[in-house]
């Protein structure tokens, strides 16, 4: 018998995740933020559960400020596999205005993610979310459980973990608590899209490099698509070849300069990077250790 | 993130091509406080070049005062605020990085004395162990700890770093002194390759150091790139086992058992024998996402169907049919003890086996000495205590000792009251029944254990043809079970007490399907359920 490649190990983790999370929990859902890592994790759980279908909804909490192409591609993509698609927003805090200009990045992410997702997830009942989200995307993740217990406001306690040992996972929660689950806990960027490459998964095109009109503000390429993003006087949006490295919101998500319109470029240009990928969400340049506090307040 | 290969001849045809072959090799590290492991690893990273410039520059801003040098690389791996402020790791982080030849998953855990549970979480995953040692300070006590932990985990490859070099003028005397009191109390040479570097400046980490001309073996990277640790092998060359973890039943067509396979590989048409009915099949097929497959190997994740219909449900086993593994509900089992509450021998604990969660109670701990490996009688255990003891479930587990199967021979506990994992568990044998006589009158949970099921009545309806099936079902599945004919109330209470599931028929008729076969099936689930029920609310 052949050994198992190092993504074939990886593959085989995640599914065992997602297959005990569907079995031990009453009502899980999965958190689809239609980036790479979604796109994968959909695709493990379809793997998981072939040939019956996904047993559980996913749940896409919408800030109305995402890119157009993601919501088209959301759309499209959860059509195609079956795969029942939830959608949530805080219609409370956008009549309201809330915007990242008005409020600020991290207040802005507060309303529209973190509170939009605590009351997705509470008016839906679910009691495990799982979530795309890897240990080496961030430093404060690299203490990240797979099972993260979150107690019934929705936070998480860095000093209460659960110990998590072999691939004994422990999901006993009390009603009104629930867990978040990290089935690509072990993966890499690099992982992601070596595993995209290999099992041809579709991702949103954003993620390829093309000529794009751009606002250019200092070294950030911020997309001019949302009339709610204020123009610098005489400003103009340029042509630029450029590509998203990671996806957010439009305003909040600055693009790179890339010549990358293949997977296998991209993994080239990866490879060649000495950058950290989330360099270009312009959220996480508000503090330093600014992702464990939004964690503590109930973000993914 | 892997190392950048030299430019002009660069393919990334060829890279994707090479990555494919890559494995995955896991190890932890172990060392007392200030012993370098966060230096260490952070040095790995950088030297690797698997650090990105803006981790560099973000850790180079850190408004942390601890002495360093130009970069402080140990803060390229400490995580979170709580412990930034206090200047020491204190829980388990994961870190991930690749070579050329391999790609690698650090269990970093800290090495503080009270710590046991951390590395015993991260050893729970690991092939390898790094254990740190100060040259300086040479074996302490907590280097004894280490090992002892490593081993206890089933790790069977230890580099022993000799750490901080530099500070003993690279001494090839003193490295041989701290290598023979290691052996001295571990003495598995074949286990433990021993190699002096500085993390600080990066002797002996990546590249050989030219500052110890006097040792001749290979870096620790070159080490961990090469070394065979044989994990994946040894569960794929031990008998197959395959816990069900759930019954895909997407129509009237497909019944397919799905999990990951434990240990041992299976082709369609193998022999198979499920547990706890004991009854036999053979493979029908191995079906995935990408189409049936010819074989599959521990540790993939597969759906097989069956030959026949066997009426698995979570939590049974499919196993090598000559080869079964060990069924008991009495087992001796290393314990490792995770939580700030102690052990309370009066109670019962939650226990998660493979895909079993079962009601289990403790006795008979004997707490380990780690220093001397002596044990002795205790009446409790408490967090970071090692232990053997005894566990008796309410129903029976399939398993192997853990020393043959890191999979089938772990479980974890968990407290009732609270739902905390509050210990790690390694079983080293079943004991048999008559090795602990109780007194006195038998008691309804003995019965349950030795059932492995609550006693029951169930009434059928007027269908005599469908408690003939249940009683049949019910008894493969290794049941007590009994179809009373001519129940009477005394007749069934008897078998009540007696700890069977009686069946009966009754006047009225139920709402179930017609087909014997489908309305026998939930009325086993319906069963099984309750009994759930029963067990999650804490027992008997
Ligand atoms: N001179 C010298 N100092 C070292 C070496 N490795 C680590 N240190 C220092 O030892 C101290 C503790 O190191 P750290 O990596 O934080 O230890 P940890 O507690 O095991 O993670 C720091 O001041 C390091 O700079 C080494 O090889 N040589």
């Amino acid at each position: 018998m052949p050994r198992l490649s190092y993504l074939e190990t990886l593959e085989a983790e995640s599914i065992h995740i997602i297959r005990e999370v569907a079995c031990e929990f009453q009502n899980p859902v999965m958190l689809y933020s239609i980036g790479k890592d979604s796109s994968v994790m959909l695709r493990l759980a379809q793997k998981a559960f072939h040939p019956a279908p996904i047993p559980f909804p996913v749940l896409h909490v919408d800030t109305s400020y995402k890119f157009r192409e993601m919501i088209a591609f959301r759309d499209w993509y959860t059509a195609q596999i079956g795969v029942k698609l939830i959608v949530h927003k805080n219609q409370e805090a956008l009549d309201a205005g809330a915007t990242p200009y008005k409020l600020g990045t991290s207040r802005c992410c507060g309303f529209l993610k973190t509170q939009s997702l605590l009351d997705g997830l509470r008016e839906g009942g679910f009691d495990a979310a799982f979530g795309g989200a890897r240990r080496d995307e961030e430093k404060s993740r690299a203490k990240e459980r797979i099972y993260s217990f979150r107690d019934t406001r929705g936070q998480w306690d860095p000093k209460n973990q659960r110990p998590e040992l072999w691939n004994l996972y422990n999901g006993r929660v009390e009603p009104g608590e629930s867990i978040r689950v990290f089935p690509l806990s072990n993966w890499t960027e690099l992982d992601v899209w070596e595993y995209i490459h290999a099992e041809k998964i579709p991702v949103v095109p954003l993620y390829f490099a093309k000529e794009r009109p751009m606002l250019q503000r200092g070294d950030q390429l911020i997309s001019p698509e949302l009339d709610i993003i204020p123009r610098l006087p005489g400003e103009k949006p340029v042509m630029v070849k450029c590509r998203m490295r990671s996806l957010g919101c439009s305003p909040c998500t600055g693009a790179i300069r890339s010549e990358a319109d293949t997977i296998p470029k991209i993994i080239e240009e990866l490879i060649s990077f000495r950058r950290s990928e989330r360099e270009n969400r312009v959220i996480d340049f508000d503090q330093e250790g600014s992702m464990e506090i939004k964690k503590r307040e109930g973000y993914f | 993130m892997a190392t950048l290969p030299a430019a002009p001849a660069f393919s990334i045809e060829q890279f994707l091509e090479e990555e494919r072959g890559k494995d995955l090799l896991r190890f932890t590290t172990a060392g007392s406080v200030d012993d370098g492991k966060s230096t260490l690893i952070g040095r790995l990273l950088y030297d690797s070049r698997n650090v990105y410039e803006d981790q560099v520059r973000s850790v180079t801003k850190a408004s942390v005062n601890r002495s360093a040098g130009p970069i402080d690389f140990s803060l390229l791996t400490d995580g979170l605020r709580a412990e930034r402020e206090q200047g020491i790791t204190i829980d388990v982080a994961y870190r991930y990085f690749a070579t050329a030849r391999r790609k690698f998953i650090i269990a970093d855990t800290p090495g503080h004395e009270q710590y046991t549970r951390n590395m015993a979480t991260g050893a729970s995953t690991a092939d390898l162990a790094i254990i740190l040692i100060d040259a300086r300070k040479g074996v302490l006590p907590q280097s004894r700890r280490h090992t002892f932990i490593a081993s206890l985990l089933g790790i069977r490859r230890l580099a022993v770093a000799v750490n901080k070099m530099d500070l003993v003028d690279y001494s090839e005397s003193v490295f041989q002194e701290i290598r023979e009191a290691f052996l001295a109390w571990h003495p598995h040479p074949e286990q433990c390759y021993f190699l002096p570097i500085s993390a600080l400046e990066g002797d002996n980490v990546v590249e050989r150091s030219a500052r110890m001309p006097w040792f001749q073996g290979p870096s620790l990277l070159e080490y961990l790139e090469t070394v065979e640790t044989g994990a994946q092998d040894a569960a794929a060359g031990q008998p197959f086992r395959f816990p069900v973890q759930r019954v895909i039943r997407p129509n009237q067509d497909f019944r397919g058992y799905a999990g990951q396979i434990a240990s041992g590989a299976i082709r369609p048409g193998d022999e198979v024998c499920a547990l706890p009915s004991g009854r036999h099949s053979r493979v029908r097929s191995i079906a995935t996402f990408d189409g049936d497959l010819e074989e599959a190997c521990a540790p993939m994740s597969v759906t097989l169907t069956l030959e026949d219909e066997l009426d698995l449900s979570r939590g049974d086993m499919l196993a090598e049919a000559p080869k079964p593994p060990g069924a008991a509900a009495h087992f001796e089992t290393r314990l490792v003890w995770l939580n700030q509450k102690p052990l309370d021998l009066k109670r019962r604990y939650l226990l998660k086996h493979t895909a079993q969660l079962v009601s289990a109670r403790i006795s008979a701990p004997q707490r380990i000495d780690v220093q001397t490996l002596q044990s002795a009688p205790a009446a409790t255990l408490e967090m970071n205590d090692i232990a053997t003891v005894e566990i008796e479930t309410s129903k029976p587990l399939f398993f192997d000792p853990y020393v043959r199967n890191r999979i089938t021979g772990s479980l974890v506990l968990i407290d009732v009251e609270t739902n905390a994992t509050v210990a790690a568990g390694m079983i080293v044998r079943a004991v048999a029944a008559h090795a602990s006589k109780p007194s006195g009158p038998v008691t309804t949970a003995e019965r349950r254990a030795r059932f492995g099921h609550r006693p029951a009545t169930l009434f059928v309806g007027p269908r005599e043809s469908l408690a003939a099936v249940l009683e049949r079902r019910l008894f493969d599945r290794g049941c007590m079970a009994v179809w009373m004919r001519e129940a009477t109330p005394e007749g069934l209470r008897a078998l009540e007490a007696a700890g069977a599931i009686a069946i009966a028929t009754s006047p009225e008729p139920l709402d179930l399907p017609e087909s014997d076969a489908r309305a026998a099936d939930i009325l086993i689930e319906r069963l099984f359920e309750a009994d759930q029920k029963f067990e999650k609310g804490g027992g008997i």
